[in-house]
């Protein structure tokens, strides 16, 4: 049994007034909160163990890489991936993305095809246009239907030979929707396609095992799994990272360099030009630590009871409409209420000291399959607790009296 | 026609009487409803000023040596913070648009309307006002 209360107070954000109400943080799904382990670790690592990494031969610089690699050890659990060496640091999910569709451009000829979802996020989008831009390939889209869920036979339909990526989150970060990957990835498997697995959301949410899935590439961000900003790690299959060309030039990432010529370090370092993110590093570690002692299956099972209560208890308002309707679905709920813009009900709840998000969610696309200008978002952490969804509730019934 | 400055002291005064948020809230959506602010014929997508959370619709024209605009936007505190705004500005001579400010909006305790944070478009759209100004200016 979870003791939201006892996990209340390891976040020490969470407690302070908002336009003077207590903070209710329904925003879980752009970033999550820190807890104090978190907060320390980054302090104790400026403090005690600062020093650049996989270059010195002093304590210090011992140090600090052994705490970093240690991290990524941890990260490679986190996804059960076989290999260390599969397990590249990134700033973020978006780097990684960037990092595979980067490597992409070379692989890639015209009559390629690269597969997104409609429900992408920009991250999961641009970066695969602009690997087809330069490369000449198409992009197609695999479409869903009106409650958010993709299309599988759409799918199968688009997957042919000249199919050579797929590209699609784990979980929707406008809908919630809980993607079949594992289907997704077999199907793209049978025509010889790699399929990159946007984690962006699930980090916190599921279980990610890449063996499992056989996935090619995973990836998440490490502040949306309690950890700082500026970190991700992405997880690419050996024989696929061998395959990409480097993504930036620099330190850290060659063999040897002359003028004449350079050869590249070998895997994971190929991928991590210059000095990392190290405090951030070594702090995943510590979030990936924290929640593995909360354990995911209690994460899961209060954040399900939430979605449940919340959909319930929302359901109830006038002119309530979910966008998203998923049968498997994550801790994400948005919605609009009548005729009311998403930015006016937004406006409102923060005066109230309620914390959502509104508009397209970086994922434009979706707002247009809906034909919706945007949603309200309420999303979710194993910190929120059933009294911030009646606070919730209440608030939307405010604005909505006060909007109409 | 009174001046920008004055306009924006009367608007001031007129938000002192609300001593709540919410009352001034309600009295910007108020002012979002009732007006009509644009010819659906200007709601072109070249009046467009896109914002991330809402959209905004500007239209300028020049009558003699004022600026008259009109303004549209599909979020209603959007548009109530524009009516304001309209309020301020049209029928204005473009060079005093130019040299104006638009702290009243701070003033009345809406600071966050104009914050580029909210990416609501309105600071886009006070941009997008005197840049017309300017032009009808250089035209004199």
């Amino acid at each position: 049994m979870l003791d939201v209360s006892q996990i209340r107070q390891q976040f020490p954000i969470l407690h302070q007034e908002v336009n003077g109400y207590p903070l209710v943080y329904l925003d879980n799904g752009a970033t999550t909160h820190k807890p104090k382990v978190v907060i320390d670790a980054i302090q104790h690592y400026y403090e005690k163990q600062n020093s650049n990494i996989h270059r010195g031969v002093h304590y210090l610089s011992q140090l600090a890489t052994d705490e970093y690699e240690a991290s990524r050890e941890t990260v490679r659990q986190h996804f059960n991936a076989d290999h260390l060496h599969e397990i590249i640091f990134t700033k973020g999910n978006t780097e990684a993305i960037n990092l595979v569709a980067n490597g992409f451009r070379a692989l890639l000829s015209s009559t390629d095809e690269v597969l997104v979802s409609a429900m992408e996020h920009h991250s999961n989008i641009v970066p695969w246009q602009m690997a087809c831009q330069s490369s000449g390939a198409t992009l197609k889209v695999i479409p869903m239907n009106n409650r958010g869920e993709l299309d599988m036979l759409a799918y199968q339909n688009l997957l042919s030979s000249n199919t050579k990526v797929v590209a699609v989150n784990h979980i929707s970060n406008a809908l919630g929707t809980i993607n079949p990957v594992k289907e997704i990835i077999q199907l793209a498997h049978q025509v010889g396609a790699a399929v990159l697995v946007d984690g962006a959301q699930s980090g916190p949410h599921a279980h990610i095992d890449v063996k499992d899935l056989d996935a090619d590439f995973y990836c998440i961000s490490g502040h949306k799994i309690y950890g700082p900003t500026g970190i991700g790690a992405l997880y690419g299959k050996e024989e696929w990272l061998n395959k990409l060309p480097p993504y930036q030039g620099g330190g850290e990432m060659i063999a040897t360099v002359s003028f004449k010529e350079t050869t590249y370090a070998g895997l994971p370092h190929k991928f991590e030009a210059g000095t990392p993110n190290i405090a951030g590093g070594i702090a995943l570690k510590t979030a990936i630590d924290w929640l593995n002692g909360i354990g995911l299956e209690n994460v899961m099972k209060h954040e399900h009871e939430l979605l449940e209560y919340a959909t319930k208890e929302l359901a109830k308002i006038e002119g309530m409409r979910f966008i998203g309707e998923a049968s498997n679905k994550a801790a994400v709920i948005s919605f609009l209420v009548g005729d009311i813009h998403p930015y006016d009900m937004g406006m409102i709840l923060d005066k109230l000291g309620i914390a959502v998000r509104t508009g397209h969610h970086c994922a434009q696309p979706v707002m247009d399959e809906f034909c919706i200008p945007g949603t309200i978002r309420a999303s979710f952490a194993v910190y929120n607790t059933k009294e911030e969804v009646d606070r919730l509730v209440e608030g939307v019934k405010k604005a909505q009296q006060m909007l109409s | 026609m009174a001046s920008i400055k004055d306009i924006q002291q009367d608007i001031v005064d007129e938000f002192d009487m609300f001593e709540e948020w919410m009352e001034k809230y309600e009295h910007i959506i108020e002012l979002g409803k009732t007006l009509p602010l644009i010819d659906e014929n200007h709601k072109t997508e070249d009046n467009l000023i896109k914002g991330c959370q809402s959209r905004v619709w500007l239209h300028a024209e020049k009558q003699d040596n004022t600026v008259m605009f009109t303004a549209d936007s599909d979020a209603i505190m959007t548009k109530g913070i524009i009516a304001l705004l309209v309020r301020t500005f049209s029928g204005q001579k473009a060079q005093d648009i130019v040299e104006a400010d638009t702290d009243f909006i701070n003033q009345i305790g809406l600071k966050e309307q104009l914050s580029p944070t909210r990416a609501n478009g309105l600071v886009s759209m006070v941009k997008q006002m005197k840049l017309y100004a300017l032009a009808f200016q250089s035209q004199n």
